[in-house]
């Protein structure tokens, strides 16, 4: 099949692309210069290109691109930058969550749509939203602490 | 002699930077996405590049016909071994004991008459597109002919095997010799013997193996790689045939390396792609390519035989150790040299004898992987003691506290321990930290507890030479600048610079920006292996930044009219200690040094203690600048139904030097021990008859989240190390008593062993299975 024009939401972003029926939604992302997006395996067993797509985490690599047309999609870059980073990425900064950083865009995006879900998530539930997504550096440890403390930094603001 | 060049603690008062666990500066970047590795990177008119690989373990390769794939539309470039110019590269230069070059250590770039594993290189494709290039691989023609192979070292020594690596596969021999063990064993009232094998296993870090090259303006080919090491420029130009400054290797932060991306990986095939074409080439390793054909940990069959007394104390030792190098030889004579130096581990063993071999198979090569040999031979040392133990019906924490080396005791190659050796203080915090025993909560659940003490070596082996170089200068704002090779892969090499800097200047963190792992641009600065970059550029950049600070202090001291050891620098300000009214903005100082010419900039080279290579008949002789000392202690539950064990807790306790940053030092003690898990427990990379059956993430698993246990994480100071401050390295040291404090805890709690890596449910079924035989 040729190619046809996808309509892409990225970020907030709108992206026209051509692209085969085959492409996937991670080589469409990364090919529009969205590197924050990982490819660590590209079988769906790693967890790296993870993406909020209307807010739920998927494998880039397992989504057809075609099948993203008019969706929401947040990369780790859409949820804040240097200036203003997202809680969770403040929290990974400050308590060393991130060591190569290789699969941290993907680790904040689970994290964030289990939050999202479970604003109180226990230990249990954090090692299950998380056990899709590989880490070979930090063993994890300071990736749950810098959730649980994102957790009580997003319920604090809630709070008001 | 060694001489352990320490520079001068005592001009640094109180400590403000050093010590705390202060955010990475390279943390925002990572978690906003705006980190860019290796494979991000893109240039105009980009090629991509494919391998194509050896279906067949052992084979002669008698064609290659490529013109298919030439003619294929996209297709720009395909490349085999006849379009090579060098088409070798070196590995590796051996030192070993038994002769000065044992086997040959260069692998051919692109194999040409035979392919001695499967996944070996045959061509490479350059294409347009990817996609292009993935096709055109397999319009490549290649006939094969069979080849008798062989898969095991104990096969492959054997006369009339096949011949993998000439004259006889053995890649490696050492032989260590310390007083007589024979005859001790004699003395000894009890006579343990135990075999401990280990398996193959997969770097797996998340970021496959990339990079893109290009040949610039100038004629110099140029890399931007993951690499660990970008000093493979001179390896690169001599397979290449090129001078060694027209190839510049830029490194990119590194997305996990744990030594698998310390071989040169993608380097001379974009190199050589690039060459051809004169167009820039990327490459990136999908996952099954990095699973088969990069790099594995070296599976190894250790057998120990140990004479003890009825009170606990070791008297003699044997070890024999027996090490798969693959196809190809890379690190396997240093990797096993590791092994051999710590086969009784960190105990005072003084009739020793240990004879380690390395042997060629037509398995997928094995080379460093973080542990590098010590590892595996922890493996073996800590269940032995174990099992020593168990002989005598003593509590295994005091067997080892009867035979902890102390410091000032020698190695069994002689080296002596010249720091702290804080064994004994590591074991019993671990232990402690495991809390009260835990009552299994079902008949056929099973509790056990188990502990591994260890030494590791940090920075290089001494008669390698090894320097590393950084250069820190002030701006005329204040502001700071680091340039020093160091490849940062992940364990925070660039930042522990900066912390240093910061100290040592007195200026805050984010005010200091490091260039780092560019061959021609930063100063060269070493690999990033053998756990050395924070003792090695973290010297040479204390170095520099003491010289910066020198200069600028003693014109401070003409200013604030004080004596030059009044002078203190903090929060960009210079003031005499004992009044800090008297003061001046270091913006200030930094002009006046700049007005009169003064310089606000220094290259510094650190020197690693050199010495002479071992004696050859006896491997006797120094080989390390020092050694890391720790322990892990863990708590685990098996069922004995299922055979699955799960750990419970893990408390692991390591004597640091000093922690410059503990959230770092804590970040790769947690790592470390999760790898370790994975290899106690699930991790290995299955080769069957040459051919890798777990060539996915689906097959090969690595630990996640949910195999985590409760974790403490004890950090000690002895302040005796040779990094600044007194630090030493951690970066190995993490993952090397793990697997073997689970197979101690596994046989604590099912009262018997699994000797084999990994312990699965299978093999722990078997060993339960055994016991109940026994006693029925």
């Amino acid at each position: 099949m040729e190619p046809r024009l996808v309509t892409l939401k990225v970020n907030g972003r709108t992206h026209h692309a051509a692209l085969a029926p085959n492409t996937t939604l991670l080589h469409a992302l990364r090919d529009l210069g969205y590197t924050d997006v990982k490819s660590g395996c590209e079988k769906g067993d790693c967890g790296a290109c993870t993406v909020l797509v209307n807010n739920t985490p998927l494998n880039a690599c397992l989504m057809l691109a075609w099948l993203a047309e008019g969706q929401e999609i947040v990369t780790v870059a859409g949820l804040g930058n240097a200036e203003h980073p997202h809680p969770l990425q403040q929290a990974f900064v400050d308590f060393g969550a991130a060591q190569c950083g290789y699969c941290t865009p993907g680790m904040i995006l689970a994290a964030k749509a289990l939050l999202d879900e479970h604003p109180h998530p226990t230990d249990d539930e954090m090692r299950e939203a998380l056990s899709g997504n590989l880490c070979r550096c930090t063993g994890y440890v300071r990736i749950i602490e810098a959730i649980q403390n994102a957790a009580n930094e997003l319920d604090a603001e809630q709070r008001g | 002699m060694i001489r352990l060049d320490q520079p001068n603690l005592a001009n640094l008062p109180e400590l403000r930077h050093i010590g705390k666990p202060l955010p990475r500066i390279d943390a925002m970047g990572k978690v906003t996405g705006a980190t860019k590795y290796a494979g991000d990177y893109v240039m105009p008119n980009m090629l991509h590049a494919k391998v194509l690989r050896s279906k067949y373990p052992s084979a002669k390769i008698l064609r290659i016909d490529v013109s298919k794939a030439r003619g294929f539309p996209g297709i720009v470039a395909v490349l085999t071994a006849d379009d090579l110019p060098g088409a070798r590269v070196t590995t590796d230069i051996p030192g070993v004991t038994d002769t000065a070059k044992r086997a040959g250590t260069d692998a051919p770039i692109l194999a040409k008459d035979r392919v001695r594993f499967m996944g070996e290189a045959i061509a490479i494709v350059a294409a347009e597109e990817l996609a292009i290039a993935e096709r055109a691989s397999d319009l490549i023609e290649v006939d094969y002919e069979p080849y008798p192979a062989v898969f095991t070292p104990a096969e492959a020594m054997q006369p009339g095997a096949p011949i993998v690596t000439e004259p006889d596969n053995i890649v490696a021999r050492w032989r260590i010799v310390k007083g007589d063990a024979d005859a001790a064993m004699k003395n000894a009232d009890v006579i343990v013997e135990g075999t401990y094998k280990t398996q193959f296993i997969d770097h797996a870090y998340l970021e496959p193996e990339a990079g893109i090259a290009w040949v610039d303006e100038n004629g110099v080919l140029t890399i931007r790689v993951s690499t660990q090491v970008v000093e493979h420029f001179r390896s690169i130009a001599a397979a290449l045939q090129l001078p060694q400054n027209k190839v510049h290797v830029m490194g990119a932060l590194v997305g996990g390396g744990f030594g698998g991306k310390e071989d040169i990986t993608v380097e001379l095939f974009i190199g050589l792609a690039a060459l051809k074409t004169r167009r820039p080439v990327k490459m990136i390793y999908t996952r099954e390519e990095s699973l088969l054909a990069h790099c594995k940990r070296h599976p190894f069959t250790i057998t120990h035989k140990t004479g003890v007394t009825r009170s606990g104390r070791i008297v003699a030792a044997q070890v024999n150790m027996l090490a798969d190098s693959g196809a190809y030889v890379y690190l396997s004579p240093y990797v096993l040299l590791y092994a051999a130096s710590s086969a009784v581990g960190p105990y005072r063993v003084n009739n020793v004898t240990v004879n380690a071999c390395a042997v060629a198979t037509n398995n997928t090569f094995t080379s460093a992987f973080r542990g590098f040999g010590a590892a595996q031979a922890c493996v073996a040392y800590e269940q032995q003691m174990d099992e020593i133990a168990r002989e005598l019906d003593m509590d295994p924490r005091q067997v080892r506290r009867i035979n902890y080396a102390q410091a000032g005791d020698t190695t069994p190659n002689g080296q002596a321990f010249r720091g702290a050796v804080w064994l004994e203080e590591c074991a019993q915090r671990a232990w402690d930290a495991l809390g009260e025993e835990t009552k299994a909560n079902a008949p056929h659940m099973k509790i056990g507890r188990g502990l591994a003490s260890y030494m590791q070596s940090y920075g290089r082996i001494t008669w390698f030479h090894d320097t590393s170089q950084a250069w820190v200068g002030l701006e005329m704002d204040g502001s700071i600048v680091i340039r020093c090779g160091v490849p940062d892969i992940g364990g925070g090499q660039m930042n522990t610079l900066a912390q240093i800097t910061a100290e040592v200047l007195g200026v805050p963190m984010e005010r200091i920006t490091v260039y780092g792992t560019d061959s021609a641009l930063t100063p060269l600065a070493g690999t990033t292996t053998a756990t050395r970059q924070m003792y090695m550029s973290g010297n040479a950049t204390y170095q520099a930044a003491l010289a910066v600070r020198k200069t600028l202090a003693e014109r401070a001291s003409q200013h604030l009219e004080c004596e030059l050891d009044e002078i203190d620098f903090a929060d960009n300000t210079v003031f005499v200690k004992n009044d800090a009214s008297q003061n001046m903005p270091l913006t200030q100082l930094i002009a006046i040094c700049a007005a009169e010419g003064l310089p606000r900039a220094n290259l510094s080279l650190f020197k690693a203690p050199f010495t002479d290579k071992l004696d050859p008949d006896n491997a006797q002789g120094d080989i390390w600048p020092d050694y890391t000392f720790g322990a892990q202690a863990v708590k685990v539950a098996v069922d004995t139904e299922t055979g699955e064990v799960r750990v419970l807790k893990s408390a692991a306790c390591h004597d640091v030097g000093r922690a410059l940053n503990p959230a770092a030092v804590a970040g790769q003690i947690e790592g470390g021990a999760a790898q370790g898990l994975g290899y106690a427990l699930m991790e290995d990379v299955q080769i069957v008859n040459g051919v890798t059956l777990t060539p996915s993430f689906a097959e090969y698993l690595i630990p996640t989240a949910s195999d985590i246990p409760e974790t403490k994480t004890i950090i000690l100071e002895s302040g005796t190390g040779l990094g600044p401050f007194g630090a030493k390295g951690i970066g190995e040291p993490a993952l090397t008593p793990m697997a073997p404090a689970i197979a101690n805890a596994v046989a604590d709690a099912i009262g018997a062993r699994v000797t084999q890596l990994p312990l699965t449910p299978e093999r722990v079924l078997e060993a339960i299975d055994k016991i109940e035989t026994r006693f029925s």
